[in-house]
């Protein structure tokens, strides 16, 4: 398993090391510094080092580095690093060398928590929270706790619920439910759709009394087609768009085997914000925004381009924070710019012309024109300009760009509470590009 | 609050005014102390000297001080194994403490501490902990024994800790479960006897606690899963049914994890309808994991590629979730598009060219190449599509990109190969971008094509002239091809280029150094100087078609891999024993014969671990040139002990030439096959009786094992490292294959693999890994490899049989050809009686006779001794029929796969020549028979 973890800083200096295991010592940050860091080619994030394997994400400009000699679930420890990022975050808000270094007792208690023996134990910061209290001004230190409580909190740290405590009170017992689709789109220069899927999200607020039991339903077509089919149902007025669902992910609340089953999503939430799941489709995607761009090259020192977008949903709802990316090659000298809504600049540190439509309508279209002149390359044999894609960034409230919504969320809890329930839908660019 | 500011006294007197403060009575200003000790230890100050001040403060009732003071000791309790001994008192009280927190902190500490004075005092509290109440408590203890077994295993079995771990796997907790899960795992790769047996006991158990438990329980259990091998069909299936939900799990481990465990199970699975299903299963979880983090993709797409060659049916359909973005990061992008090449088919071919071409214009450099190789590989791999290929390859060479050229040049040479006669029409466009080749790769692929299409190419003296000026600069890949290209086109077009082919002859043979070249130069000298017809048909010959296997792995290889999915080894596409330099334990249990070949490892990571830590550069600097040194006198050492071997093998090559060259002569399964083996030189024989082969009868009894003649497969002379020679025996009734394997590499060999390629005696390896020691530089070792006859039999008949042996660590292979011994398959179950022979010999057609008459070529012979000769072949007598004056004699065989022949001798008195007549159904193996028998009549074999 994990033999050592490492946050280094941009620089490859060590902030904090935790060794888990005998067979490493802190030296070899000293080779993951001089093979990695100061290396400029770095082409995977697993680097062998003799017979020690790094495995790193950088996050903020800090390194966190899990190392280890031994044959291990690499999956696994790239989960962890992730995670611990996650416990951190929510513990100091940001992740950053000052952050550790403020909380350094804090992130040594942290690490001995998490891991032990290089063994993953919880990455639950609710529970973790509940017996790691450094720093945290507002909880009661531990050792004021009275024994039953303490019992509580083991038999919360290991049993079957560990992200949930059972004598959770509210007021008001409130769901929110956020449904935030990412449109992924490739689209040739020619306009035929190389690839286009959505990643969905469905994010939870729970503040939810007690130990609730929620049933969580949506437009699955699987689960829809088996509910037409079936003879006792009458033949509904309503079609039913149910979506088609390619792959489904839970958070780790979800009863898999049910789902496995009759496709109910049934859990018992953690208290307040979390993912409840994530889905991915790829047939009958609306894309919310086309894009047709036309971008000519008038030889070797002036470029016309002529980028045209459209909106695809209703009238009545409209884009927020549009963005359009249009790449410019490096040796663009003057832009000239028309648009017909919006703002369009060039940024030289982009190499791009960025046009910005804070609110744009559904169902119109919008274009930029663009005379881009270039200074005359000084090399002759320079390679030519490898015209990178146009990409784009939204947002588009009430709008699922599957077609995804959630048909009910029920709630059983023992004392009989109706919770008041929340339902927003949102769409967002993935990575939304055209080449050109 | 902010922590920060521990970090900042750097004065002198620091470590004083620590003492002070630690000594201090106020707990608040202790703790204040703790943390700047702990704070200087994190910038990897040496704060050891404070060991017995620190440990002061280890009693106290406030947790965070504990931690801190804990924090402390299990970093320098190695330092101060005598001083630690005085934690012990405090660990043990703690270890019994009400909170359930502070009891499992003091086990979990204690067990990171290696002082064996600390660790005899561990045994007791952890016993209690291990059936402590609090689940928490013994969830902490379960890994607690991992911990322990890695410092000393005798004391954990000793002490029953591992049947208690056993029994842990009932727990009513499922977190505790998964740590005695993995704590069993871990001890169990490690231990010398198998301590972790799942069997249909436990695995009802662990599967209960796989829906309870964590995520990272999870992924544990999963893994342990895999040890087990199901019984029958129905037990992997519901095996599989409980494993799939896990597919649906928002941590990727836990997905590649359920993943590894199906493609296991799906092994014994027998209903292919099932098989179908849960492959269907899987494909969608493993497109989702390209929408995680880039650095779970890249393991993901590792896997993919894995799964992919072991089972392509699961994501055949999914190619466009491969197609790279523009932003990927560049180890994401070169994985997808290996995936990209190996799901290629007819159907998706256009999509996926237009893709490559668009990679091709990317920034990239590597990728760019990578994006042309790939779409050679695709033409080579996809017949159909070979002539877009060729068409997107022209498109790019228009671009005049100096490394795309370059790289399409590389590849539409291999596209040549492939399908001759067929794009030679292209040649014109190549030629043209002539100038802009500066790699040898690509000049070397140019040269070969003006070399073999020279009739084609009008002005090919002319190009091939102008690199012929530079010759003597070029690497040596393209002098190679070079001369190679000359000597063809000399055949082709003698007239144009006899001055060129005279040039460069004389410039590889006098003026070059390099070895390779040379010999070639003069094998072509020789060739073109003796007979030009000859040398047309070697030269010229036609070339076997290629494939393209860039990418495949063989399949012990990824078996092996596909076992270990989600791992390292997943991601290295090595097994684990490559790269795990040690298996932990095994030296300090003495189970490895020399420590110092632990050492030995040229890895600057260890040598850390030997100079005392301080991230210190120049340090760190020191301690490498101190291993170098070491290690320069290990080798000069081994060195010297070799050196015998060395002159052994001086002499093999001056005093035997002819063995060497003799391979290349004799067409295998011609003739002479074997007059080769009596040249052995001397050195390789392993008993003194080095002359058995003179008077054979009987001789394969003695001694422990068969003796043979062995032949050098691979020779040293080609400077592979190794030295393979080897003969095929027969020892009581089995069939072996004796090698003896010499390590020249100058680098420990642990493990070797040998893969038999099908063949027409359908023979194969038992196992494919020879069971035999890790063998050191200049050592040689012989291995013994029991062989099998009933594998799949290739027409037509040769009787040479192409084999691989694969090295292990450095994964070389080695290719070598073996002339396959009939008679090593003659069975001793042959003899058939005399009714059975005639009944055998009626039954058998009159066109499966055959007849032939045999010279003796021995100085003396009687009947007798011929026959008791055949006798101790398998060859068996049935009967013996005196007459005038000749004598007749019958006798029969059988082979192992059950091939009788029949075969009558006639010897004449006074006449040097036996008439063998013989029948069999077989009548493929009749020639090689007769053969067979010749050399077995005239002792040759």
């Amino acid at each position: 398993m994990i033999s050592a973890l490492f946050l280094m800083n941009g620089k490859g200096e060590v902030l904090i090391s935790r060794i888990y295991r005998d067979d490493i010592s802190r030296g070899v940050a000293n080779a993951f510094r001089l093979e990695v860091v100061s290396s400029k080619e770095n082409r995977s994030p697993v680097k062998l080092i003799g017979s020690t394997s790094f495995m790193y994400i950088k996050v903020g400009g800090i390194y966190v580095v899990g190392v280890t000699r031994q044959n291990v679930n690499a999956c696994l420890v790239f989960e962890v690093l992730h995670q611990l990022v996650d416990i951190f975050k929510s513990y100091f808000d940001n992740f950053d060398e000052d952050s550790i270094r403020n909380n350094f007792v804090l992130v040594y208690e942290l690490l001995d928590e998490i891991l032990d023996f290089g063994y993953p134990q919880n990455c639950s910061t609710d529970v973790l929270k509940l017996y790691i209290t450094q720093g945290q001004g507002k909880l009661k230190s531990i050792d004021k706790l009275k024994q039953d409580k303490i019992s509580k909190i083991t038999i919360q740290a290991t049993g079957t619920t560990p992200w949930r405590t059972p004598d959770i009170k509210h007021k008001r017992n409130e769901i929110y439910i956020d449904v935030v689709e990412s449109v992924n789109l490739l689209m040739s220069a020619e306009g035929n759709i190389l690839r286009a899927d959505v990643t969905g999200q469905v994010m939870m607020k729970c503040y939810l009394s007690g130990m609730p039991e929620c049933k969580f339903g949506m437009n699955d077509k699987v689960l829809m087609d088996r509910e037409k089919g079936a003879p006792a149902s009458a033949p509904r007025a309503r079609r039913t768009n149910g979506v088609e669902i390619d792959d489904i992910t839970f958070h780790q609340c979800v009863k898999l085997g049910k789902f496995d089953t009759d496709r109910t999503i049934s859990f018992i939430p953690p208290d307040g914000e979390f993912e409840l799941m994530k889905y991915r489709t790829t047939e009958h995607i609306n894309l919310p925004f086309k894009v047709i761009p036309i971008v000519k090259e008038m030889g070797r020192t002036r470029i016309e381009a002529s980028v045209t977008v459209k909106s695809n949903f209703s009238s009545k709802m409209f884009g927020t924070n549009v963005k359009v990316i249009i790449p410019t090659p490096k040796n663009t000298a003057v832009c000239k710019i028309v648009v017909a809504a919006g703002k369009a600049k060039y940024i030289p540190e982009q190499d791009a012309i960025v046009w910005r439509i804070r609110r744009f309508p559904g169902d119109t279209e919008l274009t930029l024109r663009a005379e881009v002149d270039l200074m005359a390359s000084v090399n002759l044999d320079k390679k030519a300009w490898s015209r990178p894609p146009i990409s784009m960034e939204f947002q588009v409230t009430m709008f699922t760009a599957s077609g995804f919504f959630v048909r009910f969320l029920k709630v059983v809890e023992k004392s009989g509470y109706t919770p008041i329930k929340w339902v927003r839908y949102l769409t967002k660019a993935g990575t939304y590009q055209n080449r050109i | 609050m902010s922590d920060s500011k521990y970090f900042q006294t750097t004065k002198k007197g620091e470590i004083h005014e620590l003492k002070e403060e630690l000594l201090s009575q106020k707990e608040d200003k202790k703790k204040e102390a703790v943390k700047k000790v702990i704070a200087a230890m994190t910038v990897g100050k040496d704060v050891s000297m404070l060991f017995t001040h620190v440990l002061n403060c280890m009693q106290t009732h406030n947790l965070e001080l504990k931690k801190l003071v804990y924090l402390y000791v299990m970093n320098y309790a190695k330092n101060h194994p005598d001083r630690a001994i005085l934690a012990v008192n405090t660990f043990q009280k703690d270890a019994s403490d009400p909170n359930p927190l502070i009891r499992a902190l003091a086990v979990r500490t204690m067990g990171c501490i290696r002082v064996d004075n600390i660790t005899e005092y561990l045994c007791e509290p952890l016993r209690f902990c291990l059936k402590d109440q609090d689940p928490y408590v013994r969830k902490t203890a379960a890994v607690c024994v991992a911990k322990l077994y890695d410092i000393n295993p005798e004391l954990v079995e000793n002490q029953g800790f591992l049947d208690i771990l056993n029994d842990m796997l009932g727990d009513s907790n499922p977190m505790v479960v998964a740590n005695a899960v993995a704590s069993l795992t871990e001890i169990d790769e490690v231990s010398k006897t198998e301590v972790f047996m799942i069997h249909a006991g436990n695995l009802a158990k662990l599967l209960a606690a796989l829906n309870e438990c964590t995520e990272w329980g999870q992924v544990f259990i999963l893994n342990a899963l895999c040890k087990y091998t199901p019984r029958d069909s129905r037990e992997a299936e519901s095996v599989c049914e409980r494993v799939a939900p896990r597919l649906q799990h928002a941590n990727s481990a836990v997905v590649l994890s359920a993943v590894k465990v199906l493609m296991k199970y799906l092994n014994t699975v027998q209903s292919p309808d099932f098989v179908k299903m849960y492959c269907k299963k899987m494909a969608p979880p493993l497109v989702t994991l390209l929408s995680k983090e880039p650095e779970i993709q890249f393991l993901g797409l590792r896997n993919i590629n894995l799964i992919v060659q072991k089972r392509p049916e699961i994501l055949q359909y999914e190619m466009k979730v491969f197609f790279c973005k523009y932003n990927d990061p560049i180890y994401v992008k070169m994985e997808k598009l290996e995936i990209m090449i190996m799901l290629a088919n007819e159907k998706n071919i256009d999509e996926v060219l237009l893709e490559f071409k668009e990679y091709a214009t990317e920034v990239d450099v590597e990728f760019v190449r990578k994006a042309v190789r790939a779409i050679g590989r695709c033409a080579i791999k996809i017949e159909r599509s070979s002539e877009r290929c060729i068409q997107v390859l022209l498109d790019l060479i228009q671009t005049k990109v100096n490394y795309v050229v370059q790289e399409a040049i590389i590849v539409i040479k291999d596209i040549f190969r492939k399908y001759p006669g067929k794009y030679e029409g292209i040649i014109a466009t190549l030629c043209a971008n002539l100038e802009s080749l500066d790699e040898p790769e690509a000049k070397a692929s140019m040269i070969w094509i003006i070399g073999e299409y020279a009739e084609r190419i009008d002005n090919a003296h002319e190009l091939l002239g102008s690199f012929l000026e530079s010759f003597k600069d070029e690497s040596s890949q393209v002098q190679l091809q070079l001369l190679t290209s000359i000597v063809k086109l000399f055949l082709k077009r003698p007239k144009d280029a006899q001055q060129m082919v005279q040039t460069v002859l004389n410039m590889s043979t006098q003026e070059s150094d390099n070895p390779d070249l040379r010999d070639r130069g003069f094998v072509y000298w020789r060739l073109l100087s003796t007979d030009f017809e000859a040398a047309k048909a070697v030269v010229l010959s036609e070339k076997p078609l290629i494939t393209d296997t860039t990418s495949q792995l063989d399949d012990l290889l990824l078996n092996e891999l596909v076992s270990n999915i989600s791992t390292l080894s997943s991601v290295y596409h090595k097994p684990p024993e490559t790269f795990v330099a040690k298996l932990k334990g095994l030296n300090k249990r003495g189970l490895r014969v020399k420590d110092e070949e632990d050492d030995e490892e040229p890895d600057y990571v260890d040598d850390d671990n030997l100079h005392n830590n301080h991230g210190n550069n120049n340090n760190q600097h020191g301690g490498n040139q101190q291993q170098h040194h070491q290690q320069n006198q290990q080798q000069q050492q081994q060195q010297r002990q070799g050196s015998l071997i060395d002159l052994g093998l001086g002499d093999l090559d001056l005093g035997s030439p002819a063995g060497s060259s003799g391979g290349f002569n004799s067409p295998y399964g011609s003739g002479g096959g074997y007059p080769q083996q009596q040249q052995t030189p001397p050195q390789q024989q392993q008993s003194p009786s080095d002359l058995s082969f003179l008077s054979f009868d009987g001789q394969q009894q003695q001694g422990g094992g068969p003796q043979v003649q062995k032949q050098i497969l691979i020779g040293s002379d080609k400077g592979q490292g190794i030295q393979i020679s080897g003969a095929f025996a027969r020892y009581n009734g089995r069939v072996s294959l004796e090698l003896t394997l010499l390590n020249l590499s100058g680098a420990p060999m642990n493990k070797f693999k040998i893969q038999f390629y099908q063949n027409s005696f359908g023979v194969a390896p038992v196992e494919p890994i020879l069971n035999c020691p890790a063998v050191d530089n200049n050592q040689s070792v012989d291995v013994s490899v029991p062989i099998t006859s009933n594998g799949q039999i290739v027409q037509p008949l040769n009787t040479a049989i192409n084999m691989a042996m694969m090295v292990l660590p450095s994964q070389a292979k080695f290719y070598f050809q073996m002339t396959f011994p009939y008679q090593v398959l003659f069975n001793e179950g042959g003899q058939l009686d005399r009714e059975n022979y005639l009944s055998m010999w009626k039954s058998i057609p009159d066109q499966n006779e055959r007849s032939k008459d045999i010279q003796i070529r021995l100085q003396q012979f009687d009947v007798d001794s011929i026959s008791r000769r055949l006798q101790s072949r398998n060859v068996f007598e049935i009967v013996r029929r005196k007459a005038q004056n000749q004598e007749m004699c019958c006798y029969s065989v059988k082979t192992d796969n059950s091939i009788y022949f029949l075969v009558q001798l006639t010897f004449v008195a006074q006449s040097r020549v036996v008439r063998c007549e013989y029948k069999s159904p077989a009548v493929d193996f009749m020639p090689l028979f007769e053969h067979t028998i010749d050399l077995l009549i005239n002792n040759q074999i």
